[in-house]
């Protein structure tokens, strides 16, 4: 496989359980790919694995170098970046912090006014609170400090879980929509979502992970119409 | 009592409370960045004032030897572990780190020793020697442990610190030490008399308070640090590695229990293991803080100090019983207090 | 290995320990006399740190309580050690009861730093009382006697420490296997869990820290009429940290690994005494503290379990018999089917400003299957919590069985009957099926400390021991009982949850996400085992993600978005709803 990101037979074991086996996937330059499945499939376990979060076996390569074995640290480092469920905000800090720390990686710091006005431009309500700390904040907002704190880090590859979870249906489709402009940026993302339609309308390509397998995959607009996908997933019409 | 002498205890007291504050904040510092109750601030504080003691004997300290001991160890410790994880690309930074700069600080003490340096310097050398220990001690100690429970790594902070007096007796012997004091100026306040040195305890202390503030708020290794406390999964994935912010923090902790080391020693005759109850008490003071918030930690550490001099002029057989039971209490407060999830026990 | 081979090997270790005396040297029985003795300390501290989760830096000072008591009765006033025996133990249990009652309800580290605390304030205590000669001690302390027998010479007294250690472990392992005993056991991995089965954590806490407190106070009134003379140094908090490694270096949760630890620590101590004058001369005293903290320090970092269990791993298994037939369990009076069991009344549940459920009311009828459903987030698992006892409502009531339990502990609404498993399966993993599915009949018996330690409630635990492994086959795990629950794969716990929450015979089973994680196989195996179970007239009410698996399984459905409710009704209703479809099936544009 080429591609900047490509993983093959990677299996994660969590807590005596292999909560991932055998899951092969890539992604190419400037691509979305989407990976859905039910609650308990695996899939933030997959992306906790690629970030370094979770021991895992297998090859990980991303733009032609083994990552597999890296730490966190060193992942990020080379621009790759998680979103995680969870968010992970540092709560009593302030936004602006939060944003800051964010492009803690980057070795050139001469951007980084740059980067922190282009996040401001995309996500005004969070310009207005940069004062404000970050656990303050609600839902949406936070949704959106955690993408804007990512994008801090010019990320290459960036990997968001779940990033509707919890969310209004109008801000959903507000995060979804920035997620689509982030394409024209030239950054490749990795998206987990349990919302699947809204993955599969944003996505170029998608693969269904269950019960810790790839159990399908292909161009995320053919994904849409299947009719398995629609029962199981998209919920039946 | 009268008011006078009231007066005089509390003074007294927040003078000692400061000394405490100083490592109250350390502790605090290292407790939420690395989750280690770092028990043994109190013995690098203790040390602090023998190795000032040396120097002022124009003896070399035994912090010398101590230090060197434990750079081979750790640079040992260092290279199994590069060696394990096939990383020895990473070698001349670590031997840059664990072994270099810790032999050039002695070297560098040796050499200004030879030169009979006046107290400002003697000071720094002080301060220079003591402070590699708690970050050697990191990697040798905890390092290995850093995904442990709280529990256990408190466990072992409880045994380093066993460790570290007998090393403290080895290293020093068993005499206590008086330093010179560093003011001879006093002055009356109110009535009350307040020596010089009563007064730089409160204004270092509140100089480097001051200091560490700044650098948690205006410096990207500052607020890599914080945020490193607030959220350890957050900030790994920012590129923060707990380990450097945990070296950080140690070098950070052992400068301001070292400054109070200097600060206790005219005032008090320091031994080998005076360390425990300076650190300990200390501690008393951070918990009152609810172990993440600095100027709680100042404050309980100054009303400990308070409340230590009230007592021994109550009863001076019983003013440690008295400190540390009123912890029982400020705990079952703070348990209240906090709204944190139930720890699980790891299996 | 069976269970006779277990008792032929205590009862060769016994003859070995009466026999020791006549063939060691006098030096070596007053070395066994400390190790009996510290032994004590060790057993009770694997009880409370390993068995209980409780790390205690403080048991020194309980020692010492004890020998300073005994010492007050009989050296200083002249009363028969036997009556210091009996002021030590009941002093000691008293200050404990008291110092657990305040401190036991402290969570993780601030609980031990609370035995640092007291452990030091008592045993600076020691040397600065009057009545107690401060640092010189109370010398002349008399020995033991039986009648005229005194207990003088140190292999005279061994069989009395020695005699005391075996019965404690006699005892010690019978409560281990008893009701209290698993409920101990089950302390370690949070209350969630225990609460959740009708066990108050804080009694079990309690009752365990006041045992090791016990066990500590035999051991030093042992000590006093041993040595005859005590002063504040062998109970002082570096002596806390030594006990505390003994327990852990033998391995903590293991009674036997007390002893193994008070032996390795006391001989290595020995050792390290005779051979660093060799060494480095003149520096002895100082550096044995260095290498053995330093020991200490390498032991945690790369052998936490402990030698007993590291050996356990290399003998063979105790084979065990299966549980035979006996007396069923007294059982609950199940309600008439379609009778009202649970009503929630306007429930709503606040975190800061977050609303996660707000103003939410339903029904769950006797004998039907109700699933509460929901996008992530919904709030459904804050109403499940707010269900069981484990968050509190704001606003609203819940009505269960005709009897309001807003209010209600979890341990009181386990008990009134609602059962319940996790979303985050909660086992204990090193306990086997059989017992982790006993832990579920707590509530149903009433086996109480003593009863336990001295084996005299032996039907009921027949009964429970039946009653397990009936409700292990039930769900189809009959086959191997005494598998560690660790082993299982995730499917098999949740089943295992499953049999675990109907030992407790409940007239409301409640699931949170029961198939979570499951493949296909296990949730069809899942789904049949339910329907089999609401065969049975049990009610259930699941909170479930997942669709396909609830629409052919339940009854009825109630269907939360953003913490309030969506609506309610029969599966297929719920199926062609169209705000069901817009807010839970991902219908954005």
């Amino acid at each position: 496989m080429s591609g900047m990101f490509s993983m093959t037979d990677v299996t994660v074991c969590y807590d005596n359980v292999e909560a991932v086996r055998n899951v092969s996937l890539s992604v190419e330059e400037g691509q979305i790919v989407t990976v859905i499945g039910p609650n308990g499939a695996g899939k933030t376990t997959l992306l906790m694995a690629t970030i370094g979060l979770l021991a895992s076996r297998g090859r990980m390569v991303f733009q032609g170098g083994d990552i597999g074995r890296m730490s966190v640290e060193d992942r990020v480092e080379r621009r790759l970046c998680l979103v995680p469920e969870k968010r992970e905000l540092f709560s009593d800090m302030s936004v602006a912090d939060n944003l800051l720390l964010g492009s803690y990686s980057l070795r050139d710091r001469s951007g980084v006014r740059k980067t922190l006005d282009e996040v401001y431009d995309r996500f005004p309500r969070l310009k207005e609170r940069q004062r404000q700390a970050a656990g303050t904040l609600s839902g949406g907002e936070r949704q959106m400090l955690a993408l804007g704190r990512a994008l801090m880090a010019k990320p290459k590859l960036l990997m968001l879980d779940e990033p509707s979870l919890g969310l209004a249906p109008l801000i959903v489709r507000e995060i979804f929509c920035t997620i689509a402009s982030l394409r024209d940026l030239g950054v490749s993302i990795l998206l987990v979502e349990q919302n699947a339609r809204a993955a599969l309308e944003t996505a170029d390509y998608g693969y269904v992970l269950e019960t810790g397998e790839i159990v399908q995959s292909g161009p995320a607009k053919d994904l849409i119409h299947d009719p398995r996908l629609i029962t199981a997933y998209l919920g039946g019409h | 009592m009268t008011s006078d002498i009231a007066a005089i205890l509390a003074i007294d007291g927040i003078a000692t409370g400061a000394v405490y504050a100083l490592v109250a904040i350390g502790t605090v510092l290292i407790f939420t960045v690395t989750r280690v109750i770092f028990i043994p601030f109190g013995d690098i504080a203790a040390f602090t004032a023998l190795t000032l003691a040396a120097l002022d004997a124009k003896r070399f300290p035994g912090t010398g030897a101590l230090v060197v001991i434990l750079a081979c160890l750790a640079t040992l410790i260092e290279i199994i572990s590069l060696m394990r994880n096939g990383e020895l690309r990473l070698l001349p930074r670590a031997l840059l780190f664990y072994l270099v700069l810790p032999f050039a600080v002695v070297g560098a003490a040796w050499l200004t020793m030879r030169m009979d340096p006046p107290l400002a310097v003697r000071l720094v050398l002080a301060l220079m020697l003591i402070t590699p220990i708690a970050p050697l001690l990191d990697r040798i100690v905890f390092r290995p442990i850093a995904d442990g429970t709280v529990l256990l790594l408190l466990t072992v902070s409880v045994a380093l610190h066993f460790a570290l007096v007998g090393l403290g007796l080895l290293f020093f012997g068993p005499e206590g030490v008086r330093t010179e004091p560093l003011t001879s100026f006093s002055t009356e306040f109110a009535g009350v008399l307040i020596s010089g040195q009563t007064m730089l305890i409160v204004i270092a202390a509140l100089v480097f308070s001051g200091f560490l503030y700044l650098f948690f708020d205006f410096t990207l290794v500052g607020k890599s640090l914080r945020a490193t406390a607030v959220n350890r999964t957050g900030s790994r994935l920012m590129g923060i590695r707990p380990a450097r912010a945990g070296t950080i923090a140690y070098l950070l902790g052992s400068l301001m229990a070292g400054v109070s080391g200097i600060l206790i020693a005219p005032v008090n005759t320091v031994f080998y293991d005076s360390g425990f109850l300076i650190g300990l008490k200390a501690f008393v003071g951070a918990i009152v803080g609810g172990m993440t918030s600095y100027p709680g930690a100042a404050i309980g550490a100054v009303g400990v100090g308070i409340l230590e001099s009230f007592a021994s002029f109550e009863s001076s057989a019983l003013k440690d019983v008295i400190v540390f039971s009123l912890l029982i209490p400020v705990l079952i407060w703070r348990s209240l207090a906090s709204l944190h999830s139930e720890e699980e026990i790891e299996e | 290995m069976t269970r006779f081979h277990v008792q032929l090997a205590a009862l060769a270790a016994v003859v070995g320990l009466v026999l020791a005396p006549f063939a060691l040297s006098p030096f070596s029985i007053t070395l066994m006399n400390y190790i009996g003795i510290y032994s004590l300390v060790a057993i009770g501290l694997a009880l409370l740190t390993g068995v209980g989760g409780i790390v205690s830096f403080g048991q020194a000072a309980f020692v010492g309580v004890a020998a300073y008591a005994t010492a007050w009765v009989s050296a200083l006033n002249g009363y028969s050690p036997w009556l210091g025996l009996v002021f030590g133990v009941a002093l000691t249990c008293g200050v404990a009861a008291i110092l657990g009652v305040v401190t036991l309800r402290l969570q993780g580290h601030f609980l031990s730093l609370s035995t640092v605390a007291w452990g030091l304030a008592i045993g600076f205590l020691f040397g600065n009382v009057e009545g107690l000669g401060r640092f010189n001690g109370i010398s002349s302390i008399p020995p033991i006697s039986f009648g005229s027998f005194a207990l003088v010479s140190s292999s005279q007294i061994y069989f009395l420490i020695w005699g005391i250690v075996a019965a404690v472990l006699f005892l010690g392992y019978n409560l281990l296997d008893s009701r209290l005993g698993r409920a101990m056991r089950a302390l370690r991995g949070g209350n969630t869990l225990v609460e959740s089965l009708g066990i108050n954590a804080f009694r079990i806490k309690l009752v365990t820290f006041v045992i090791a407190a016990a066990l500590a106070s035999l051991s030093g009134w042992l000590y006093a009429h041993m040595s005859r003379f005590i002063s504040p140094g062998p109970f002082d908090a570096g002596m806390g940290i030594e006990y505390l490694m003994m327990s852990m270096v033998g391995g903590a949760g293991s009674l036997l690994g007390g002893v193994v630890g008070a032996a390795v620590v006391t001989l290595l101590k020995n050792s390290v005494q005779d051979y660093l004058p060799l060494i480095a001369k003149g520096a002895s005293g100082q550096l044995e503290i260095v290498a053995f903290s330093a020991l200490f320090i390498l032991f945690l970092q790369w052998a936490r379990q402990g030698i007993v269990p590291f050996v356990a791993r290399y003998l063979p298994k105790v084979r065990r018999e299966r549980p035979q037939p006996a007396p069923p369990l007294p059982r609950r009076a199940q309600p008439a089917p379609g009778e009202l069991l649970l009503k929630v009344e306007g429930a709503e549940r606040r975190f800061g400003g977050l609303v996660a459920v707000n103003n939410v009311s339903f029904e769950v009828r006797a004998g039907e299957i109700l699933a509460v459903i929901g996008p992530n987030g919904a709030g459904k698992s804050t109403m499940f919590n707010c269900l069981t006892g484990a968050l509190r409502v704001n606003k609203g009531e819940i009505v269960f069985a005709g009897r309001p339990i807003t209010r209600d502990a979890q341990s009181r609404i386990a008990k009134a009957g609602i059962a319940r498993t996790f979303q985050h399966v909660k086992l204990r993993p090193r306990m086997s099926l059989l017992e982790n599915v006993m832990l579920g009949t707590y509530a149903r018996t009433g086996t109480g400390l003593f009863a336990g330690a001295f084996r005299l409630n032996q039907h009921e635990e027949a009964s429970t021991r039946h009653e397990a492994l009936m409700q292990l086959e039930r769900v189809g795990l009959g086959d191997k009982p005494f598998e560690l629950a660790g082993n299982l794969p995730l499917g098999n716990q949740r089943i295992l949850e499953i049999a675990r929450a109907l030992a407790a015979d409940p007239t409301l089973l409640v699931l949170d996400e029961p198939a979570a994680g499951l493949r296909r196989q296990e949730k069809l195996r899942l789904a049949e085992l339910l329907q089999a179970l609401r065969a049975d007239n049990l009610t259930i009410l699941i909170v479930e993600h997942d669709m396909e698996f609830v629409m052919s399984l339940v009854d009825r459905i109630v269907v939360l978005d953003f913490g309030s409710k969506l609506c309610e009704g029969a599966p297929a209703a719920i199926r062609s709803d169209e705000r069901v479809q817009e807010a839970y099936l991902g219908g954005v544009a």
